[in-house]
């Protein structure tokens, strides 16, 4: 085991974890839209849906510690990288000048950070209903058609959204470098994709708490 | 021309160092950036004062010694051109310019503009060459290579280690010079004995060194006075990850 460990020790390898542990949460974050997008068809549907995902404790379960055990381990490797690359730059310059750097990687690690807070309060409003007035663990449209009545609750999720277009637009972006997928044949295809993905899942997630809020459905 | 210096002015590692301000008078655009220095300098030792300390050497920008941050870029607002190849033709009467050096933790400043780049070197001594047999000069062509292959390698090789990337990454790190390195050679059928070896001895004290990891900014390429390809971080990541699953040390 001392080959993983010198490799979890390495900035590249730390790099190449939160590359791969990203790419799991971008797997999810497709699925879990489309899944939303089942709301414009009818409740049923979206019900029917969020049933299915219950049918199993243990598959469930399953799910929920993947995606739990890559959220740690992509949110360690940021700690640690982000002490290494503060600590490497001891000194700012007096004038700081970007040449290459796009407002997404700039933002990335406070938009990360950002998510994750996000993150903790959208599973205590929609997956255990704390923070949510009338909550259902079986009407799940009912749980969204409530919430989204509210301005601030869309705006508040549009906000999140804005965050996480930034962090998909980089971070699928160099998902690739990080990997070692740089040859011709995907430099540009890797840009398209990371300006898709950027744009659509937002996007997609967003249609929901939009509709119902002007009540195109609900 | 008539310009305003900010220069940072330090008079040892363990001094504080401060921006100091120096008219410039009179530079002519056919200058080099150092050669306008090098006036500067020679106005300050006239009236007594130290003059500003700053590395250089062929002035062809070929060597890698010249370095400083012009207006917050690493060798000048100029693509592809180290400091001692820019002209004062680039910039405009009455500029202010920032005159700061290259700053990382793994670069200390030795005395103003001055900074420490051996641990470049030291990068360079844990995996930066090739075993060869020694004896009479081998036939020429005698390994086939194809003109492609040659020419990545050849375009990684154009580095000059000049640290430019390192002061230009916002994390300071040094994966741009590491990975010209790694692809220069390991792209060559004589470097590939030691490719799973180099990767994983250069990327180990890059970060003993205590430089930054790479966040995909792009800042070092386009500070980069050869122009080194992103591509090469890809080929240091790809050669690491792949060292790391294979090595048996």
């Amino acid at each position: 085991m001392k080959w993983l460990l010198r490799f979890y020790r390495s900035s590249v390898g730390k790099k190449i974890l939160m590359a791969v542990t990203g790419l799991v949460w971008v797997v999810f974050v497709i699925e879990h839209m489309a899944g939303n997008l089942l709301a414009l068809k009818s409740p049923e549907a979206i019900n029917r849906y969020a049933a299915f995902l219950k049918t199993s404790d243990e598959v469930l379960w399953t799910f929920r510690i993947g995606l739990f055990v890559a959220l740690v381990v992509h949110v360690d490797s940021m700690v640690k990288l982000t002490a290494l690359n503060w600590t490497s730059r001891p000194a700012r310059y007096a004038k700081v000048s970007y040449q290459a750097a796009s407002p997404a990687a700039r933002t990335m690690r406070w938009g990360g950070v950002f998510l994750l807070l996000w993150l903790v309060y959208h599973i205590l409003h929609f997956t255990t209903g704390h923070l949510h007035p009338d909550f259902s663990h079986t009407d799940v449209f009912n749980n969204v058609s409530v919430a989204f009545q509210s301005g601030g609750k869309v705006a508040s999720y549009a906000a999140a959204m804005v965050a996480l277009a930034f962090h998909l637009y980089h971070g699928v972006w160099s998902m690739f470098q990080t990997a070692g997928a740089n040859h011709p044949h995907v430099e540009k295809p890797r840009r398209w994709l990371a300006t898709a993905i950027a744009i659509l899942i937002p996007v997609g997630f967003l249609t929901v708490p939009f509709a119902i809020f002007f009540g195109i459905i609900g | 021309m008539n310009l305003t210096l900010h220069v940072w002015r330090q008079a040892g590692p363990s001094e504080a160092g401060r921006l100091v301000t120096y008219d410039a008078p009179d530079v002519s655009p056919e200058m080099s950036f150092l050669e306008m220095l090098d006036v500067v300098n020679e106005r300050l030792i006239e009236r007594g004062q130290e003059p500003i300390a700053f590395d250089h050497d062929c002035r062809e920008g070929i060597c890698g010694s010249c370095s400083l941050v012009i207006n917050g870029v690493p060798h000048g607002p100029r693509r592809g051109t180290a400091t001692c190849q820019l002209h004062m033709r680039t910039f405009s009467d009455g500029d202010h310019i920032w005159i700061e050096p290259f700053r990382a933790r793994a670069f200390p400043i030795v005395r103003d503009l001055i900074v420490d780049r051996s641990a470049f070197d030291r990068i360079i001594q844990t995996g930066g060459f090739i075993g060869v047999s020694t004896g009479s000069a081998p036939d020429a062509n005698a390994i086939p290579i194809p003109k492609a292959v040659a020419d990545r390698s050849m375009d990684a090789a154009a580095c000059i280690g000049c640290g430019a990337c390192v002061a230009a990454c916002p994390n300071a790190s040094a994966m741009l010079f590491t990975a010209a390195k790694i692809s220069h050679l390991g792209l060559l059928p004589q470097g590939r004995p030691e490719r799973t070896k180099r990767a994983l001895a250069m990327v180990q004290r890059m970060d003993l060194e205590h430089f930054g990891g790479c966040t995909n900014y792009g800042e070092c390429h386009t500070a980069c006075p050869k122009e080194i390809p992103l591509e090469t971080i890809a080929l240091l990541n790809r050669d690491y990850l792949k060292a790391s699953l294979v090595s048996r040390d």
